[in-house]
């Protein structure tokens, strides 16, 4: 296996994982954008939509429309935390919606506790799916399952971008985002922003967890704590409630991780997540906004 | 029409921030066509009585009536789509959206793109810079030119009203002259005004009448041209600093 072989495939590798980053990244991004509150549900809406895919699987739908059943289910789960538990607290301190946010989480882990128990469950992915590609003779292999993740990654993100600069409700998201109350001042129907937000940041969640969960074979209900974690630090890095930022972080944190394993001395190797925890703390203390937003402060 | 109603009245208006009284009761009316000046020291709630009459600012007591709704227990996207536009103080534009963007998003509750197309080519008319600027973000622009996209965020909402503070803020000089040219222009055409303005010459040149708050309570009104001659407005002023 040359060299060159070698980096292209890290760098297959690296797309693939900072693709997942970026979806949940932009989501995270989005509900802070309009609320100002780090939504740690965030995580555990993409595990209803995981959870939500294979159990249609399990029942004979195929794959593709059982994945957007998910998708719909995250997108309900999303709307109804907004209208249950943040919307009647939205003018509450910080303190309080960030307590209400981590509420959320174990109230949604516990049930999926206590409706699928604790144990991993198989994701019974396609075989079409699992397919995997070998080019130059072995030396870069992926299956399907990268290709569909980095595929609907990028619809997804065009679709975003159209509906954040051509809509008048996406552009009232940025611009809630911006100034409430300017927002307000033009005529924008703030409440109505803020929810199609949370629908669309939740859509996002829900595509992520099917995608994440495919990957790693199996779902089970703690399994948004990971992907919210990082996607934490992906924002962080691109600047916290900017989506441009969000995807680029994303992508970011994905080569992070798999460069330090791939080139980086053995020894190097085990304090991967240490060396990415390290950079996050480095942000926060040198540069607050992030890679896009160099002058903001940020407010967790 | 002789008799008609104002098309704006602010009866005895109180607003308290906390233990500060920002607005004692304040009273005045804006009749279709004027152009009503508002003005007094830093602190004598100017923009206070604005952000009440826009829906920012929730009054302890009094009311706001506009074309004969009282309007001060709506909310602001409610009371700009009854026909008043508020372009506030320090302009408050999205700063990260493209001049386009906030032109589209002050048209915002309108529902007649023709409408919306014929207006944004009135401010191209009325504020050429946009034309030039108007793929570029809001916060790269000049002090000037924001002050012009903040005017034209507010027109394109098609107002009856259109409030205006501290137009002249942060601007240079030579693009203060342009932009009250522009009001002027408005005014011409019969868009009814109230603006709040620390520059007293400009605000009296421009107004039909005028009123001169001190410490949240009207202490002098009339006629712009007569108060432009008038100690007891500088005394106004003075005394506020007292
Ligand atoms: N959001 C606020 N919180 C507390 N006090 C305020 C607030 N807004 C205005 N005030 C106070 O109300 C008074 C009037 O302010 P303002 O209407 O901004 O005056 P002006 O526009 O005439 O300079 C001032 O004493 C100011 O400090
Ligand atoms: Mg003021």
């Amino acid at each position: 296996m040359s060299q060159l072989e070698y980096i292209i495939q890290q760098i297959i590798n690296a797309v693939s994982l900072g693709s997942l980053y970026a979806l949940v990244a932009v989501g995270l991004s989005i509900v802070f954008g309009v609320l100002k509150l780090t939504n740690f549900a965030h995580g555990d809406v993409m595990m209803v939509g995981a959870f939500t895919t294979v159990l249609l699987i399990g029942i004979g739908m195929p794959f593709a429309p059982a994945m957007l059943c998910g998708i719909l289910a995250s997108a309900v789960a999303g709307f109804l935390i907004e209208r249950i538990a943040y919307r009647p607290i939205r003018n509450a301190p910080d303190v309080t919606r960030l307590l209400t946010s981590l509420a959320v989480t174990y109230i949604l882990e516990n049930l999926g506790i206590l409706l699928f128990t604790s144990s991993p469950r198989n994701f019974p992915l396609p075989d079409i799916l699992n397919t995997s590609w070998q080019l130059s003779g072995g030396a870069i292999t992926f299956t399907n399952i990268n290709v569909l993740t980095v595929a609907l990654t990028f619809v997804s993100l065009i679709g975003l971008g159209w509906f954040i600069t051509r809509t008048t409700i996406g552009l009232g998201m940025r611009a809630a985002a911006e100034d409430m109350q300017a927002a307000q001042l033009v005529g924008l129907n703030v409440n109505k922003v803020i929810i199609i937000a949370f629908i669309v940041a939740s859509a996002y969640a829900g595509l992520a967890g099917v995608l994440w969960a495919a990957q790693a074979g199996v779902v089970q209900p703690q399994m948004g704590f990971t992907p919210l974690l990082k996607a934490f630090v992906a924002a962080i890095i691109g600047g916290f409630g900017s989506i441009s930022g969000a995807l680029l972080g994303g992508y970011m944190l994905g080569a992070l991780e798999i460069f330090i394993v791939a080139f980086m001395p053995d020894v190097v190797v085990p304090y991967r997540d240490a060396i990415v925890f390290a950079l996050l703390i480095a942000f926060l203390l040198f540069r607050p906004g992030g890679l896009m937003q160099p002058n903001r402060e940020i407010k967790l | 029409m002789a008799t008609a109603d104002p098309l704006l009245r602010v009866d005895n208006l109180e607003v308290n921030f906390g233990a500060v009284r920002a607005l004692k009761g304040v009273s005045l009316d804006v009749r279709e066509g004027e152009v009503i000046a508002l003005v007094g020291a830093n602190g004598a709630g100017k923009s206070t009585t604005l952000r009440s009459i826009s829906g920012l600012a929730r009054a302890k007591s009094g009311t706001v009536t506009f074309a004969g709704t009282v309007i001060n227990k709506r909310t602001a996207p409610q009371i700009v789509r009854l026909g008043i536009a508020h372009s506030p103080e320090g302009r408050r534009l999205f700063g990260g959206l493209s001049v386009a963007e906030n032109l589209r998003l002050g048209a915002c509750t309108r529902s007649d793109p023709d409408g919306v197309a014929r207006d944004t080519e009135k401010m191209f008319v009325l504020f050429p810079i946009l034309r030039e600027r108007w793929k570029q973000l809001a916060g790269t622009l000049s002090g000037g030119e924001q002050q012009q996209l903040a005017l034209a965020r507010a027109l394109m909402a098609a107002p009856r009203l259109l409030l205006l503070d501290e137009p002249s803020l942060g601007v240079a000089p030579l693009l203060v002259r342009h932009i009250f040219d522009a009001l002027a222009e408005l005014k011409r055409q019969g868009m009814t005004m109230l603006l709040v303005e620390q520059n007293i010459a400009l605000a009296l040149e421009l107004a039909d009448r005028a009123y001169v708050l001190r410490t949240g309570k009207v202490a002098l009104s009339g006629i712009a041209s007569e108060l432009r001659v008038d100690d007891r407005v500088a005394q106004a002023y003075l005394g506020a600093a007292e």
